[in-house]
């Protein structure tokens, strides 16, 4: 690798140490390119075609400014599924921190670091190890005949699945086939992206905190209420967002294990298909883009962003 | 909580907690793998009627299985490739310089991961159908490498970071051009960090389905292929032998990439 | 030894480097000449490693030229000198082997591998660091290290060695033998070093000449002897060794005029007050504020009627030294050699 042999490869270098920003431009322009131009472009592609509007005779989108996609994305229909979907994630939030707290409490708190480290693993591994079929697993698991029908059934809370079931909107044939369903599965999926972010949070606070705490009189609970769950707050922040946003835009759970009542994902999914009716279909996404920029937006002044 | 003091005991309930939730997130793999040994293929009956290994063979056989796993394979590889080369790019151009909208840099290769799957899939989509751009292997390379670059970029800086910069100068001391001193210096010491991210890359890509519906057209990966069994109401169980083989396909290249992350972080603490 | 005819090996014409609003490097002139043992010297700040920085060629003047060997070399990268650092941290390569760091420079140039061995075990024996060639650099102490480091860049045969603060984080001990090898290998070889430290005493001991850097100028270049016996600027006389700084009514009392000037304790004696002044020196009588016993020497404080306050330090050559304790507040005479009385100027 002799640079004598290679003047011109050296001279380049030479060119291009002696001019640093050259250099930067070059090392940037590749990545850039890719997602500064395709992938902010077809965002910005998505929010224009929102304003065509799908002609219903010829079935061609026509390309002209119009607000007649967004008239229609206000029909009562169209309505029904923002709002379902925003409930849904809403609750599916709410669920997932109350079910994350705990694990993060203990693994920030009182876990040994070995321990910690394999817990974060416990963690991670189902988060990183196919979300398919995690989602599928869950099909098997709340199906008619399936392995928790049984053990209701075997342990004597037979009936009061099927009152569970036959509840209006949210009850179903099965709860395969249910909105009760679709909102497990949803806690499952998203709960490490709601573990995580609480547990970086409580690894901040420092334990002499606590020990002032308890030293100028506070009960345990008084502790948890006034000086952890505050310094939490942060991390259960950032985690909503996840929670949240990854709610407002799927189609795979309410999908499989959902009855027919449609959620945005599916929404998008279903018009930007066979229907070809993509400037509602994005009409659709800007829903869940600007809920969760108003959110994120939120979410930095009440700084979040610390605990990422 | 920083615990250097002893560490105290956890109330019981608490522990109990955790070890439900930990069951709650892990029990499911173990039914999938219960139901891929099940006889009864054409519902969920439990407990089942009785085990057989006969779906493994079967599932050898599928000739859908194997055409869906080949593009599976081939797109994550082009697509960890891309990653690979673009992360890299990204991170010694934001380790190197301050530059105006340095932090917009990370931000933006951090947004196709953060926002909704959803998103990018219709974006891209309605790119491609604005352009006049057909489906083809290439479109779902596209989506994919989108969001796997951050993965790579954030493993590369990470370890950049950690490096110091007398050594790159060091190199340039003694007589190796720029590029001989990534090749001979840089590229070694980022040699693990590439390896990790391409391999969470590899994993993220392999499993992704939610972008790979709006990019793919009539094509199906994998993960395209299970979500189309799971309506039909044949041969159950080869969906959950073909779901163990993904889930073991994407395990295995995360616990590495985790095991290459944290032996790293020990040496380098010596290694001053 | 260094022979002033030949042309310099490191030539600053009016060197100016910025960063932002501080000027780290202003407007610095000075030589380094062929083979010799230079010390840039000065405390955090003063500009010292921007300058070594600047021969190295990882950074550029804003002002001014750089000139190697008689060549200017605005447009050289630092792959295209032929000049070697040895970093403060080392900067070994952590992935290679220490031969394969010592080896690295010729290797890039294409040296076969056999002379390369040669020239890596010839070099590893120059620094006393026999059988480590396989070893990591992590597996290595400091002090190993910091050989290694010194073989990578000599290995080349460079014109000129650069060193920043090389010894300063070894231990005592260490780095007094240290001193003692850079100086004798420098000799051994001839090469050029140029020499960056905050210790004034190192600069002192390993130097054929050093400049003393002060806020990104240079205060004064001389000969270790000229540096400490004839300071030119209060900062010089302060910086480098203790010294005491006379100036206004308390210098024309002393000396006559109120001109400033420098006076080294050593080079005061202390006796009883009611001495009569020595012929040929300056006398000043005072009382003696505070004293320490300092084991080798005692060092006391005496404030003077003319008005100031002196240090001053007397080497304990007799057996039993000097009542130390007794010494508190007695009236003494201080006497020093007229010509030790040294005239300082503001840097200009």
């Amino acid at each position: 690798m002799s640079p004598r042999r290679h003047p011109s490869a050296r001279a380049v270098s030479t060119y291009l140490f002696l001019r640093p920003r050259l250099a930067l431009l070059l090392l940037l322009a590749p990545p850039l390119l890719w997602l500064g131009v395709v992938y902010l472009g077809s965002l910005l592609a998505l929010v224009v075609q929102s304003f065509f509007h799908l002609d219903g005779f010829t079935g061609q989108v026509v390309r002209r400014f119009t607000l007649l996609t967004y008239r229609d994305l206000l029909a009562p229909a169209n309505l029904d599924i923002a709002l379902r979907t925003v409930v849904m994630a809403a609750a599916v939030t709410l669920a997932a921190a109350i079910l994350a707290f705990p694990v993060a409490y203990y693994m920030a708190r009182y876990a040994p670091p070995r321990v910690r480290a394999l817990l974060t693993l416990g963690v991670l591994l189902p988060l990183w190890s196919s979300y398919l079929v995690r989602v599928y697993s869950w099909k098997l698991i709340l199906a008619k005949e399936g392995i928790v029908s049984w053990f209701a059934w075997r342990g004597g809370l037979g009936p009061l699945l099927d009152a569970v079931l036959s509840l209006p909107v949210v009850g179903g044939p099965s709860l395969s086939v249910s909105p009760i369903g679709t909102f497990l599965t949803f806690v499952y999926v998203w709960l490490p992206y709601m573990i995580l972010p609480i547990e970086a949070a409580l690894e901040r606070v420092p334990r002499t905190l606590l020990e002032a705490s308890d030293d100028l009189g506070a009960s345990p609970a008084q502790t948890f209420r006034r000086v952890i769950l505050p310094l939490a707050f942060p991390g259960l922040v950032a985690g909503s967002i996840f929670t949240f946003s990854l709610t407002l835009g799927d189609f795979i759970v309410p999908g499989t294990l959902g009855n027919s009542s449609l959620f945005i994902g599916q929404a998008v999914l279903a018009h930007q298909g066979t229907a070809g009716n993509i400037p509602l279909a994005a009409a659709f996404t800007l829903i869940p883009m600007t809920i969760m920029a108003a959110w994120l937006l939120a979410a930095k002044r009440l700084g979040a962003f610390d605990a990422l | 909580m920083r615990s250097d003091a002893v560490v105290e005991r956890a109330p019981l309930a608490l522990r109990a907690a955790v070890l439900g939730v930990l069951l709650f997130l892990h029990l499911p793999f173990a039914i999938i793998l219960l139901y891929a040994f099940t006889t009864d293929d054409a519902s969920y009956r439990f407990p089942p009627p009785g085990l057989t290994l006969g779906w493994l063979p079967i599932a050898w056989n599928r000739e859908d299985v194997w055409t869906a796993l080949g593009l599976s394979l081939r797109v994550a590889l082009a697509a960890t490739l891309a990653a690979l080369v673009l992360g890299t790019l990204a991170a010694a151009a934001v380790h190197r310089g301050r530059f105006f909208g340095r932090e917009s840099i990370s931000f933006l290769l951090l947004l196709p991961l953060a926002l909704p799957g959803i998103v990018t899939g219709i974006a891209l989509r309605s790119a491609m159908s604005l352009l006049g751009v057909p489906f083809s292997f290439w479109t779902i390379v596209l989506g994919h490498a989108t969001f796997c670059v951050v993965v790579v970029y954030n493993n590369v800086v990470a370890r950049l970071r950690r490096t110091p910069p007398s050594l790159t100068e060091a190199s340039l001391d003694l007589g190796a051009t720029p590029w001989q001193t990534f090749a001979h210096v840089v590229l070694p010491g980022i040699a693990t960090a590439l390896l990790a991210g391409g391999m969470l890359a590899f994993a993220l890509s392999f499993d992704e389905v939610i972008v790979t519906t709006f990019t793919a057209g009539q094509q199906e990966t994998l993960p395209i292929w299970i979500y189309g069994q799971l309506t039909k109401p044949r041969q159950r169980p080869v969906t959950n032998v073909v779901a163990m083989f993904v889930v073991l396909a994407t395990s295995v290249p995360i616990l590495l990439a985790h095991r290459l992350t944290r032996g790293r972080r020990g040496a380098a603490a010596d290694a001053r | 030894m260094a022979d002033p005819g030949a042309a310099p090996v490191v030539r600053f014409d009016r060197v100016s480097r910025r960063f932002g609003d501080v000027l780290a490097v202003d407007d610095v002139s000075l030589e380094v000449r062929q083979g010799e043992f230079f010390s840039m010297l000065g405390p955090s700040g003063s500009g010292k490693t921007t300058c070594l920085r600047l021969i190295a060629g990882f950074d550029r003047p804003d002002r001014g030229r750089i000139e190697l060997n008689g060549r200017p070399v605005a447009d050289l990268p630092p792959y295209e000198r032929d000049v070697n650092t040895v970093f403060q941290d080392y900067a070994l390569f952590p992935h290679m082997t220490v031969g394969e760091n010592v080896g690295y420079g010729p290797r890039i140039r294409g040296v076969p591998r056999r002379e390369r061995e040669a020239r890596v075990t010839e070099m590893l024996d120059l620094v006393r660091l026999p059988g480590v060639v396989d070893r990591r650099p992590s597996q290595l102490s400091g002090g190993q290290r910091q050989r290694v480091a010194l073989a990578r860049a000599l290995v080349n045969r460079p014109r000129v060695l650069l060193l920043d603060e090389p010894l300063g984080a070894l231990d005592l001990k260490l780095r007094q033998q240290m001193q003692g090898e850079l100086k004798s290998i420098q000799e051994r070889l001839g090469i050029t070093f140029v020499h960056v430290t905050h210790d004034q005493e190192e600069a002192l001991a390993m130097s054929d000449r050093l400049a003393v850097l002060h806020q990104g100028r240079v205060e004064q270049v001389g000969t270790p002897v000229e540096i400490y016996e004839r300071p030119a600027t209060a900062f010089v006389a302060d910086f480098v060794g203790i010294s005491n700084l006379l100036e206004g009514a308390a210098a024309r009392a002393l000396r006559g005029s109120e001109e400033p000037f420098t006076i080294r304790p050593e080079k005061i004696r202390i006796l009883d007050a009611g001495a009569p002044t020595p012929a040929g020196e300056i006398a000043a009588v005072g009382r003696v504020h505070d004293v320490a016993y300092l084991g080798s020497h005692t060092r006391y404080v005496v404030a003077v009627d003319a008005g100031a306050t002196l240090t001053v330090i007397e080497q304990n050559r007799d057996a039993v030294p000097r009542d130390v304790q007794g010494a508190r507040g007695r009236r003494v005479l201080l006497a020093w050699p007229r010509e030790q009385a040294r005239p300082v100027r503001e840097p200009g």
